[in-house]
């Protein structure tokens, strides 16, 4: 008789991981092609359609850069606090913090000239999305508060914060009583690279993924968080200062997201308004993980997420094709490649049952 | 491996197909806020392309629960990009994309539904809907014994709560100490969220619930309390067939039609359209059995002098919550005052925060 032995795996699997995530995207589409086949519509121009709608094209590309930006910084921030371990779920409120903290000085200086807003509301948002990061650490640290419970609070206290100003005093008088800001003045409009549809929020982006690999690959701190994060009795033991990093990575994590905020408000919707929440905080956590918390593949995950959402709206569009579907293909491809990741930790194989 | 470079290859020669492919009909694009639907305001909206699509010379599309930032930003640049020439946004929220993506492209007609921004190709429309919500709380003041009117309502922007003052005001006309209770979702479409809202103003002693919701659900919690609802939109009156009085609803159909022959001739002129009952782009349902044969005979009457032109909704005087004059005597309210309308009249119980 045979069975199936499940050896984890000594060494990581490298080339062959690109495989598994391969296998894994080509069966949730075949899947997904079933399924759209099932409603007559016609599934390998589907997939022609999905592939071009988000990657297609110039423009298709950086119609998913754009959408992969806000994704990418949220998604950087929390995979920082999940190395050590630290379950930040408040992306989406630290992101309207940084939103909010930017707007801020978007609306309280709006005739100084570019180069001192907007580097005033780089570092408004940083600090304003840090400490609603800070916060949580510091209520786990002394008062034994779990951080999942209180990030995931905090966002609701956030977006609630949100309404408040744009229902009331930060409200547009022109915007005949609809909630929204006042446009932002030129000078706080984070501009368009050249003339194409990017903005200047993606060399941001770079600078970030960049700042954090170096700091986790050279920097004695990146070291520590790291090594914390594996073990976090032994990390005491060695003397590793845990509160400190607790503190460090909240802050960061919420600042990274605060800068996401900051170039949404600022770059695509030039002014503050609810409709910035969609959900990035939480899809920040699936890439996260997908991306297995390292920064070049979070920057991969990101703008394939992207292009997905692009994509389907072009299915939608063209073959109308209804949006819950777009819902479930994208749960489709993450559980299939979650369960495919199963087979990167462990080896597979057959073996005689003894 | 040599399977997945077919596909890729396949993929390739497929896209140039697509590409290059030419197309004659007018192309006519939809935005919707939520999904489409059984009942609710996309719902509504797609009736209308679906009947424009019957129309010759025309094809429709429309893509649906698109956020209202950038993301509809995109979706209204993709259709541009796929020349549509004619793009419709059914949300408040798409008017600023809208307006920059109008400007890249001035050969292309833009509608905005509910906005008030318009630029050269770019026009906005809506429907006096606050008249058909007036004749809908004349039925449920008519219909209530608590005295109390609930009312489900989505965000607090002018668009809504000119209904709810429309509303309280065809309450008062017929039942004169009449309260109607405002609670807030802050959302269009969810409708656990709706029903949770409904269920809290049954416990304040609401007998009937009105909505400004897109799902039924608010119908459904009317029904298992066995009180009265009024619908919105479409006819819910297959959701909950016992509660269901009447309901305001959209009828989009002739609208559209009408811009798209304007665009087709060359009239079309980036205006902004505020239809009324006159026009039918709003109207009441029939009203269910349960309601006395007198009260709808009193509401088709008042509906026809509204339509007319005879009588109008917002004539003063028109005290706001905190009992300050809002609109003088005899003088009806500018269309200005209904667009930017912040406050809630005398006898409703909530805030516009």
């Amino acid at each position: 008789m045979f069975k199936f032995i499940i050896k984890k795996r000594q060494a990581p699997l490298v080339w062959s991981s690109c495989l598994v995530f391969f296998g894994a995207l080509v069966l949730s589409l075949a899947v997904s092609a079933i399924m759209l086949a099932l409603q007559n519509k016609p599934p390998l121009t589907a997939m022609v359609l999905l592939f071009n709608g988000a990657f297609g094209s110039l423009l298709a590309i950086q119609d998913c850069l754009i959408k992969a930006v806000p994704i990418f910084l949220c998604s950087l921030g929390v995979a920082i606090a999940f190395r050590l371990q630290i379950w930040n779920i408040g992306a989406e409120g630290q992101y309207v913090l940084g939103a909010i903290g930017a707007t801020w000085v978007a609306l309280r200086f709006p005739d100084l000239p570019w180069f001192v807003v907007l580097p005033g509301m780089l570092a408004t948002a940083f600090i304003a999305g840090g400490l609603w990061g800070l916060i949580p650490a510091v209520l786990k640290l002394y008062m034994r508060a779990n951080e999942i419970i209180v990030t995931l609070m905090f966002n609701y206290l956030a977006i609630l914060f949100l309404d408040y100003l744009v229902y009331g005093p930060w409200k547009d008088p022109v915007s005949f009583g609809f909630p929204m800001t006042r446009e932002f003045s030129t000078s706080a409009i984070v501009g368009k690279i050249g003339h194409t549809q990017l903005n200047w929020g993606i060399l941001l982006c770079i600078f970030s993924g960049v700042a954090i690999w170096i700091f986790f690959k050279y920097t004695r701190l990146g070291y520590e968080l790291k090594a914390s994060g594996e073990n976090i009795k032994a990390a005491r033991y060695a003397g590793l200062p845990y509160h400190r990093l607790v503190m460090l990575v909240l802050f960061l994590s919420g600042a990274l997201a605060g800068w996401a905020g900051f170039l949404e408000a600022s770059s695509t919707i030039n002014r503050l308004q609810p409709s910035i929440v969609v959900g990035y905080g939480y899809t920040a956590i699936v890439v996260a993980w997908l991306a297995r918390l390292n920064p070049v593949s979070i920057g991969i995950a990101s703008f394939l997420l992207a292009g997905l959402r692009v994509g389907l709206e072009h299915l939608q569009l063209d073959l109308q094709v209804p949006a819950a579907f777009g819902g479930i293909m994208e749960g489709l491809i993450l559980l299939t490649v979650l369960a495919g990741s199963f087979f990167v930790d462990y080896r597979v194989s057959l073996g005689k049952k003894s | 491996m040599r399977r997945a470079m077919f596909f890729w290859v396949f993929i390739c020669v497929f896209a140039w197909g697509v590409a290059s492919a030419a197309d004659t009909p007018m192309k006519v694009g939809f935005v919707y806020v939520s999904p489409i639907g059984d009942a609710g305001w996309s719902y509504a909206h797609d009736q209308g392309r679906l009947n424009i699509e019957a129309m010759d010379g025309v094809t429709t599309s429309f893509v649906e629960a698109v956020p209202e930032g950038p993301d509809s930003e995109r979706v209204m640049l993709n259709m541009a990009r796929k020349n549509y020439s004619l793009i419709f946004a059914t949300s408040y929220g798409y008017m600023d994309p809208m307006l920059k993506v109008a400007k890249q492209f001035p050969d292309i007609v833009f509608m905005h539904c509910s906005g008030f921004k318009t630029a050269k190709n770019m026009g906005n429309y809506f429907g006096r809907m606050y008249q058909a919500r007036y004749l809908s709380g004349m039925v449920a003041g008519a219909m209530t014994k608590s005295k109390i009117l609930g009312y489900v309502a989505a965000f607090p922007i002018p668009e809504v709560i000119r209904g709810i003052n429309a509303f309280a005001l065809g309450a008062q006309s017929v039942n004169s100490d009449v309260k109607v209770r405002v609670v807030w979702t802050k959302t269009w479409y969810d409708p656990a969220t709706e029903k949770e809202a409904a269920k809290s103003l049954l416990d304040v002693g609401a007998d009937v619930i009105a909505q400004h919701q897109d799902s039924p659900a608010p119908q459904e919690a009317a029904q298992e309390k066995g009180v009265y609802s009024v619908g919105y939109n479409s006819d819910m009156s297959k959701f909950a067939p016992k509660s269901h009085l009447c309901a305001p609803i959209w009828n989009w159909s002739s609208f559209y039609k009408e811009m798209v022959e304007k665009v087709q001739n060359g009239t079309w002129k980036n205006k902004s359209y505020w239809y009324g009952l006159e026009h039918g782009i709003v109207d009441i349902t029939p009203m269910g059995s349960m309601v006395p044969k007198a009260v709808q005979k009193r509401v088709l009457a008042k509906k026809d002098e509204i339509a007319s032109g005879k009588a109008k909704v917002f004539v003063g005087p028109i005290k706001d919550q905190s009992g300050k004059l809002r609109i003088a005597k005899d003088t009806p309210a500018d269309d200005q005052e209904l667009l930017g309308m912040t406050w809630f009249v005398e006898g409703v119980v909530g805030t516009t925060q």
